[in-house]
């Protein structure tokens, strides 16, 4: 059996070894100690975890004015509420004000399964990479968790981090190493590209394997920042492979899959596919059910793929 | 004066209902049972002897609203709802099933009896504001019930709807707070300070009053004595205890939605068995 790791757990290690590293370093959390796994940091730094209770839009103003006073603040919040509710506040008070907040949405996608749409986070990289001055962020596993919380910790601006939930394999290697808008390169192929980022660039890999079977030769790029994107690695495989399929637990508007339509119809355009959410509010079901569901897997991606093979290749 | 034999019906009804929550949570493995534990007593009073609704007509356009702010106490509105003859008790089994009408937070495009979706914490209170002013403007006589969590109250929007509802003299509106002094990680006042809570509503222009929120009877007392002043809004704080009825639930943070393993399960149903006479 494949382990599965909770990104939550890497993000919290990483954040009290750079709380004790850089004194400025604080979270900001609304009642979500427990569920963004912080509840050791506020042990082990008191005082250093503002817990303004379950008030969102005053949670990311608070960390635009501790960052005004020079701290470093990480909101520390389930995504769904933290962009949904206190999106101007990223907006005008981070993003505009160029603040160095932040700002870590916990348990993404559809990792609250059974909670319902209320609190499935689908709709965030649409409304986070819309805004100027915000790079975003979904790393895909532990390993990239952490590497992309040292680099917003060290980069000076806005930033949004995706830190999933449901359990995940690790997709890179221990030498892994993340570069803030370069995607990464983990499978070499010709006839079509799979785009995948966060939870579900493994089932983009097992497509990979299973297109293999089928004759089919598939590069896999793991796009981990889809703001500011990576338009070369994009371009490329348009060049290259003709076809490209995204994959993402998103919506399938305005996420990954339209970051990579943008340059794609703009630049060199080829046939897509777009992978994640249609565009409903998902029925009842747990986060693997619903991937199930939506045909967010291997054997959907694989499909897709196909289908675009089929078609034939663009001139 | 409260009639007894109506607050006993009332007290074996919240029993019923407090087993079913328990079953459903039980089977599921998820839920939030503290919280609905807390809320029951206050739900089968308004159900059962206060709302005037009806289970086969839940569109009637002259029905009283209630509105569950609190939606991560889903499982307790369902229980309700089904008990009152919204829909069959029998499909309380198929909570958080795939496909299932009954996920973890009210919908009202699917569930009978719902009046608007919930689950954000701090978007119920608006919304029943909405519906008080509309009945004002229409000269209608039904009636407004908002429940809120009290870790609820710190979302900014409650306290824009408390200075909406005053203005526009909502005395068709009536919020209960579940005041259980505990949200989801802590105590109230050891996250975000509430207290003096009735004060800081009085200074938002409501009539308030404070009962013991599983007293059926001072309740109903409450209940029928709305609006408590012409031309102003009236809360009710309700003091709650999180895990009422299931002694080791009781008051404890922990039980926000942890879910009791099957020995647990089998020690809370015996004790809600038991507070039953
Ligand atoms: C906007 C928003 N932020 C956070 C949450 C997560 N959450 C669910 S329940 C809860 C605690 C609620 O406490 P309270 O209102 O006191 O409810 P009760 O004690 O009655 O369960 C929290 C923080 C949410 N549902 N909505
Ligand atoms: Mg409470």
């Amino acid at each position: 059996m494949t382990t599965l790791y909770d990104c939550r757990d890497a993000f919290a290690r990483t954040l009290e070894a750079i709380a004790l590293e850089d004194p400025r370093a604080c979270i900001v959390a609304n009642d979500s100690i427990g569920s963004s796994k912080v509840g050791d940091f506020a042990k082990r730094f008191p005082g250093r975890l503002i817990n303004v209770g379950i008030a969102e839009q005053n949670m990311v103003g608070v960390a635009a004015g501790l960052a005004n006073a020079g701290k470093l603040p990480f909101v520390c919040a389930a995504s769904c509420f933290l962009t949904g509710r206190a999106l101007e506040q990223i907006k005008a008070d981070v993003a505009y004000s160029d603040a160095n907040v932040k700002l870590c949405g916990m348990s993404p996608g559809m990792a609250y399964g059974e909670l319902g749409p209320t609190h499935h986070s689908i709709e965030d990289l649409a409304w986070t990479r819309a805004i100027a001055n915000l790079t975003v962020i979904v790393p895909a596993d532990p390993i990239e968790t952490a590497q992309a919380l040292r680099f917003a910790a060290a980069h000076y601006g806005p930033v949004f981090l995706r830190v999933s939930r449901m359990g995940v394999p690790a997709v890179h290697d221990s030498g892994y190493q993340f570069a803030v808008g370069q995607a990464a390169l983990l499978r070499t192929g010709s006839d079509v590209t799979i785009i995948a980022n966060g939870t579900v660039v493994s089932r983009a890999l097992d497509a990979a394997v299973l297109l293999a079977a089928d004759g089919i030769s598939a590069r896999v790029l793991n796009m981990a920042t889809v703001r500011p994107i990576d338009r070369e690695a994009i371009l490329a495989a348009a060049r290259e492979t003709g076809r490209i399929v995204t994959v993402e637990e998103h919506t399938i508007y305005g996420g990954l899959g339209g970051a990579v339509a943008e340059v794609v119809s703009t630049a060199y355009p080829v046939p897509m596919r777009i992978i994640g959410v249609p565009g409903v509010f998902a029925p009842t079901g747990s986060a693997s059910w619903l991937l199930e569901y939506f045909g967010i897997t291997a054997a959907g991606i694989r499909a897709a793929a196909l289908e675009l093979v089929r078609m034939g290749r663009a001139a | 004066m409260v009639d007894t034999v109506q607050v006993d019906k009332l007290q074996q009804l919240a029993a019923t209902i407090r087993r079913h929550d328990l079953t459903m949570v039980h089977r599921a493995r998820l839920g939030h049972i503290g919280g609905e534990l807390s809320a029951i007593d206050i739900l089968t009073t308004l159900y059962f002897a206060v709302l005037n609704v009806d289970p086969s007509r839940p569109d009637w356009p002259d029905r009283d609203r209630f509105i569950l702010s609190k939606g991560h106490a889903a499982a307790a509105l369902y229980t309700t709802l089904a008990v009152a003859g919204f829909m069959p008790i029998e499909e309380l089994a198929t909570f958080m099933q795939p496909l299932s009408r009954l996920n973890g937070h009210p919908n009202r495009t699917k569930v009978p009896g719902v009046e608007t979706n919930t689950g954000p914490l701090g978007h119920g209170f608006p919304v029943a504001v909405g519906c008080a002013i509309g009945a004002k403007l229409s000269n209608a006589t039904w009636r407004t019930f908002v429940l809120t969590g009290d870790g609820e109250l710190q979302e900014g929007s409650n306290w824009e709807a408390a200075m909406a509802a005053a203005h526009y003299r909502l005395d068709n509106l009536t919020l209960i707070v579940d005041r259980n002094r505990l949200q989801q990680g802590d105590l109230t006042e050891r996250t975000m300070g509430l207290d003096p809570l009735g004060d800081k509503f009085r200074a938002f222009g409501w009539y308030v009053r404070e009962v013991d929120g599983h007293d059926h009877g001072a309740l109903l007392d409450l209940f029928q004595s709305l609006p408590f002043n012409p031309g102003q809004p009236s809360c009710i704080i309700a003091n709650t205890h999180k895990g009422q009825g299931v002694s080791f639930m009781r008051d404890q943070v922990a039980w926000h939605h942890k879910v009791p393993n099957d020995e647990e399960y089998a020690l809370a149903l015996s004790e809600l068995e038991r507070g039953e006479d």
